[in-house]
């Protein structure tokens, strides 16, 4: 179990260096986009419990959405307190919140890189930091860009199709997009290109699942700021992530440099 | 990828090696999968803010 212990040990670092970045970034690109997008959320809820209506709805978008915050907190301060699902346990706004977001950043970044370095090991491996920057850009094209064009990030309180499906296509089209990556990059031969080619085009013609309605309390220049926050993000994420395994594997082997015949 | 120099594992054969690349592959889908693709209510949750900031199917 050597190999696979080594694998573990630098997708762990380079998880935790990721992970940390990531969140970080989050802390000040999207999570306050989510948090706004909270409060239209909690508004639109509010006919279960003080009947906002849809007159309401437009009156409440137009305020900014810190005095939505204050004025549906107003009325029913226990709501407020509530988690947004309503559904189970939350963690508390504020600290505990932050601090699941944090771990959850570090968990998957582990769980990213057991992948990226397990895949890219099947190539030879990410011998320097260059190579983690291709690697990287990979990653984010397969689990970012591939996935975002159908589904793209979405925020709180906006209309979308059933859960399963959505994420039957996701992950579909995460597969699809890497194979087809990996036929156009490693494999030497037209042919297996132009499937490559085809495999990252076939998700979309299928098509993600899409709601029936995409009316939305959400205002437009919110969305497409998160959608931009949300993609540059993953990005760094990515870059940091091919990055510190080309450095710590590089360290590793100590054989850096005999790799220059591969990918990069 | 056959010149063993290169490897993290220096000296596995090389079936061993794929099935220990595979196990650890999985253990990551897995890892991803339980956090950001989990019906669990709780888990869900736990990691809401995560979950649209990586655009994961949500809600």
């Amino acid at each position: 179990m050597n190999l696979f212990r080594n694998v573990v040990f630098v997708a762990a670092i380079a998880g935790l260096v990721a992970g940390v970045a990531l969140a970080c970034m989050q802390a000040y690109a999207t999570v306050p986009l989510i948090l706004k997008a909270e409060v239209y959320e909690k508004a639109g809820d509010g006919h279960h419990h003080d009947h906002a209506t849809g007159a309401n709805n437009n009156a409440m978008s137009s305020a900014a959405p810190a005095d939505n915050a204050m004025s549906s907190a107003a009325p029913a301060p226990a709501e407020a307190a509530a988690p947004v699902e309503d559904e189970g346990w939350a963690p508390a706004d504020g600290f505990e919140r932050f601090a699941f977001n944090v771990v959850a950043n570090i968990v998957t970044g582990i769980g990213f890189a057991l992948i990226l370095v397990a895949v890219s090991e099947f190539a030879g491996g990410i011998g320097n930091w260059r190579q983690g920057v291709f690697w990287g850009l990979a990653g984010f094209a397969v689990f970012t860009l591939a996935p975002g064009l159908g589904l793209p990030p979405e925020l709180p309180a906006m209309p979308a199709a059933e859960l399963l499906p959505r994420q039957v296509w996701w992950f579909s089209t995460v597969a699809a997009t890497a194979t087809g990556l990996g036929l156009i990059a490693f494999r030497r031969s037209l042919p297996l290109a132009i499937l490559g080619v085809a495999l990252i085009v076939a998700p979309h013609i299928v098509g993600a699942p899409q709601p029936d309605s995409f009316e939305t309390a959400i205002p437009e220049g919110l969305h497409h700021q998160f959608v931009v926050a949300v993609t540059l993000t993953d990005l760094v994420f990515w870059l940091v992530l091919g990055v510190v395994v080309g450095v710590v594997r590089g360290r590793f082997t100590g054989t850096a440099t005999s790799l220059r015949g591969s990918f990069a | 990828m056959n010149t063993a120099s290169v490897s993290l594992g220096a000296s596995v054969s090389s079936q061993s090696r794929v099935m220990q690349l595979a196990m650890a592959a999985l253990l990551g889908i897995f890892v991803v999968g339980f956090v950001g693709f989990s019906h669990i209510d709780a888990v869900h949750n736990a990691a809401h803010d995560y979950r649209h900031s990586m655009a994961f199917p949500c809600h």
